[in-house]
Order: structure tokens, then sequence, then C-alpha cells
């Protein structure tokens, strides 16, 4: 079963429709019992990093998180804020975040492009990585984010996008992945990454 | 480098997908759910629903019709019409939208916007905007002013204005209906397009008057627009000739204009 975490101000439905149409157990998991019996986890995300790092406290998430991702190893995968929020700090909202991944999260410079940077864009992998199977060298996904992730190890980043500037639209380190864009919102080639996840985290029988 | 959407845009009535001439006589289409799963196919962009008579028939929009269109959609999915509060956004995004459209009730009590805004972040809100061409004076000095209610109200409220104000408030995004060019099918309103995405700095999505793909390229080519819709081209049997995603697509690309590329095997 895939966890996805919903912390009511993320889009965790789309999330589950869309693991629905590949025909992958999953549930939305509220609370941090919840979390126990996932074979995978993934953390949705809209909205901004400081509300979802305050609801995620409150919601008591934290430990059960670093728990089962950290110290057990499961499959993770962060979209959006939930990308974000995995990083040192951020500033939207001056928050510090989860600190899993080293670096820090900025906004997009105003005075180069339109803030949210909202549609479909081309994210470049710079590397293989089995959550890309079957994808090509570069494919179109739909971003909304008004804020970036500067990671300080390149060698964590997956693949790269340019809005104004370059940024890291896609990041994978130990047993943890994370992109930028909405995989769940990107179509037929969303869906393949949503499905290649599943597929680490033990397909149709996780 | 982010491309330009099409955005495919329904009202719907009692479940149906229904096509007005200047907001008037409705004709039915299909089932949403049927639609939403044809356009999703074609491989659209983004898809927005209006339940138009919501609003009007003072009840909830109908989450039954939203949860069954967003099992077919896997592209953003904007909805609109009757949403009056949070608990009303609320139950729209748990249903499967990721987005909100607001139009009426925004210049009826502002701070919605805002409220929404701080709730769901930014990019949750589309403000809609009916804007009609009028004669310029200092209370509207761009010449277009704002109506709502289905077109019928005009509130004396400049178009430009109300945009810039929106954006202040907390709005991600402004859709610009031209009320002239709304089924017309002879093209967007370049006029009123370009002076918005120019005084603004979040996306501005094009709406109203498109019955053709030239009519996209026009609107790409000569606006800051990051966004247009096309609905009538697309399904309407009142237009003489019918448009795939992809057609479309190649036209724009023709004309230069970056968009999402049309893929062969859209299956997974």
């Amino acid at each position: 079963m895939i966890g996805i975490i919903d912390y009511k101000a993320g889009n965790a439905p789309s999330v589950l429709n869309a693991l629905h149409r590949l025909g992958v157990p999953s549930s939305l998991v509220s609370s941090p019992d919840g979390l126990r019996a996932a074979a995978g986890i993934i953390l949705p995300g809209v909205g901004s990093a400081k509300a979802t790092m305050d609801s995620l406290k409150d919601m008591g998430f934290i430990d059960a998180l670093e728990e089962r991702v950290l110290k057990e190893g499961i499959p993770f995968l962060g979209i959006c804020v939930g990308f974000q929020v995995l990083f040192e700090h951020s500033d939207e909202g001056d928050v510090d975040c989860l600190g899993w991944m080293p670096g820090e999260v900025k906004k997009y410079p105003e005075d180069m492009v339109r803030v949210p940077q909202m549609g479909w864009n081309e994210v470049k992998f710079v590397r293989r990585h089995a959550i890309l199977s079957s994808l090509n060298d570069s494919e179109f996904f739909y971003f909304v984010n008004s804020y970036y992730v500067i990671p300080r190890d390149e060698n964590i980043v997956l693949a790269k996008t340019r809005y104004g500037i370059e940024f890291c639209s896609m990041a994978a380190y130990k047993n943890m992945c994370a992109a930028q864009f909405h995989v769940e919102k990107s179509g037929a080639v969303g869906l393949k990454v949503l499905r290649n996840f599943a597929w680490m985290a033990g397909g149709k029988h996780c | 480098m982010l491309t330009k959407r099409l955005i495919a845009c329904f009202d719907v009535k009692e479940g149906m997908v229904t096509k007005a001439h200047k907001f008037q006589n409705n004709i039915d289409i299909d089932t949403a759910e049927n639609i939403a799963r044809r356009i999703y196919r074609d491989q659209i962009d983004e898809v927005i629903f209006y339940d138009i008579t919501a609003s009007s028939e003072k009840r909830k929009i109908d989450l039954g019709t939203v949860k069954r269109v967003a099992a077919h959609v896997f592209v953003p999915f904007t909805v609109g019409g009757g949403i009056k509060n949070l608990n009303d956004m609320y139950d729209v995004l748990k249903a499967g939208a990721e987005k909100i459209s607001i139009d009426s009730m925004a210049v009826r009590n502002p701070g919605i916007i805002r409220e929404g805004a701080a709730a769901f972040g930014r990019q949750c809100i589309v403000l809609s905007m009916q804007v009609k061409r009028v004669a310029k004076t200092p209370r509207i000095p761009s010449g277009y002013e704002i109506a709502i209610d289905g077109a019928r109200v005009f509130t004396g409220m400049d178009a430009v204005e109300w945009a810039k104000r929106g954006e202040d408030l907390g709005a991600g995004e402004i859709c610009v209906n031209s009320i002239d060019r709304d089924g017309t099918h002879s093209g967007y309103d370049i006029e009123i397009t370009s002076l918005i995405s120019d005084n603004v700095n979040i996306p501005v999505i094009a709406s109203g008057g498109a019955g053709n793909p030239g009519h996209v390229a026009e609107v790409f080519l000569k606006t800051g627009a990051s966004a247009a819709i096309i609905s009538s081209m697309l399904y309407s049997p009142a237009i003489g000739r019918n448009y795939s995603v992809k057609e479309v697509k190649e036209k724009l690309m023709e004309c230069g204009i970056p968009v999402r590329p049309w893929i062969q095997d859209y299956s997974v």
C-alpha cells in the first residue's frame, strides 16, 4: 500500500485518483499510525512551505515519517511543496524544514519572470534512475511554484529546468525521490513516474 | 522554457456540458464526464468546469460531477460556480479539483480572494472576470467594464484596476473573458488581454471568441497571455469545423509559439 499524506491543505485526493487509475493499492493517511502499513510514502503539496511544516508538526507526522523514511528506508516521493520541505530551510515563511536533503528554498526573481510559474515546462534529466524508467531524456511536466530548491550537493540533482534561471526540478537521494512538478497532473508522462514509484515500492503487491 | 497552455472550458448544467452564444440560447453537447474523458485523451493541457447555474439557483456546486470529471482528468482541473466561502472551496478541492475560479463572488466580497489564497495558496485562486468594451471615462479609464451574474449586471468597475487589485489580494491567475466576443468565434479581444497582461505579474488566461487555431496563435503573438481558453472549436456543433488539440498545437508550433509537444503514445 502506498500511503499519501493528507494534511488538508495539500492535493492528496488528486494523487489518490492517479494511483487508482494505475491500479496501485493506496490510501490517504491523516495520522502517523496510518504510516505503519505503508510500503511507500508520498508527500504531496500545494500551498506554502510554512503551512505544510505547521500541518506536519500539528498532526504529529514528523517522528513517524523520520522513522519510516530515514531509519527504515522505505521508498519516498515528495511532490512540489512536499519536495521543498525536504530541504533545510525555506524563504517562504522563513521556516526551518525537514533537512533530509542538504540545501535551501528561494523565490524566483520576480523582475525576470511571472510568479508563480504556472504551466508545462521541460524537465531535462541529468542522470538515470529507476523512477525515470521508460521516459525520454527530457519530458514536459506541469509546474505551479513560486519557490525553487537549491541543493548544496550537486550529486542529488536528478533533473533541471529553466524558468528565468536554471533550477533543480527533481532530486534523488538514497530511498528518497522528489519532484518540483506535479506528477499526478502531468498527463500520461506524469502517470508513468507514479507507476515507476509504485513499482519501487513493490508494484501491485505493495 | 515554460510553454503556452491550452485550456478546455466546459459550461456545465445538471451534469451536461452546454454551449451558449453571448451567455444565451444554451444547447446541450454531452455529459461532463464523457467530454472530460475525450478531451484528456486528446492531450489538452488543462481543464476548467463552470457550474453555470449554481449561483443563480443559489445552490452549492455539483460535487458529484466534479468527482466524476476528476477521475478522468490527470491534468490541472479548475472549478467555478456557486463558491461562496472557504468551506465551499475545501469541498471542491477535496472532490479532486486543483484550482477554484471566483467571479461575481469576488466582486461582492473581495476578501474571499485573500482568504482563499491564505488557506490554500495563491496558485489555487483564479480570478475570473467578465469584461465589456465601453466608452472611456474617468471612472473606467481602460474602456473595459466588469460585469457579474452571467454578464447581466454592470459594476462600474474598471477591468484593469480590478485585475491589479485581484493580484494584490492574492489571486494566482486572472482569466479575462470578453463578453463581446463570447461565443462569436471571431477571435479573442486582443486589446484588453494585452492591457491586463501588461499590468499584472501573474499569469493571464485569454478567454472568449476563439473560433480557429489562428485566433489562438494571434492572442499568444500579440499579448502576454500565458494560456488561452478554447472550447467551441473543440466540441461545439454550432461551429463550422471542430479541431483537435493536436491541430491547434501544430498551428502554434508553426508560428514559433512554445507548446507542450503532442505525444504519439498517451496511454500508460
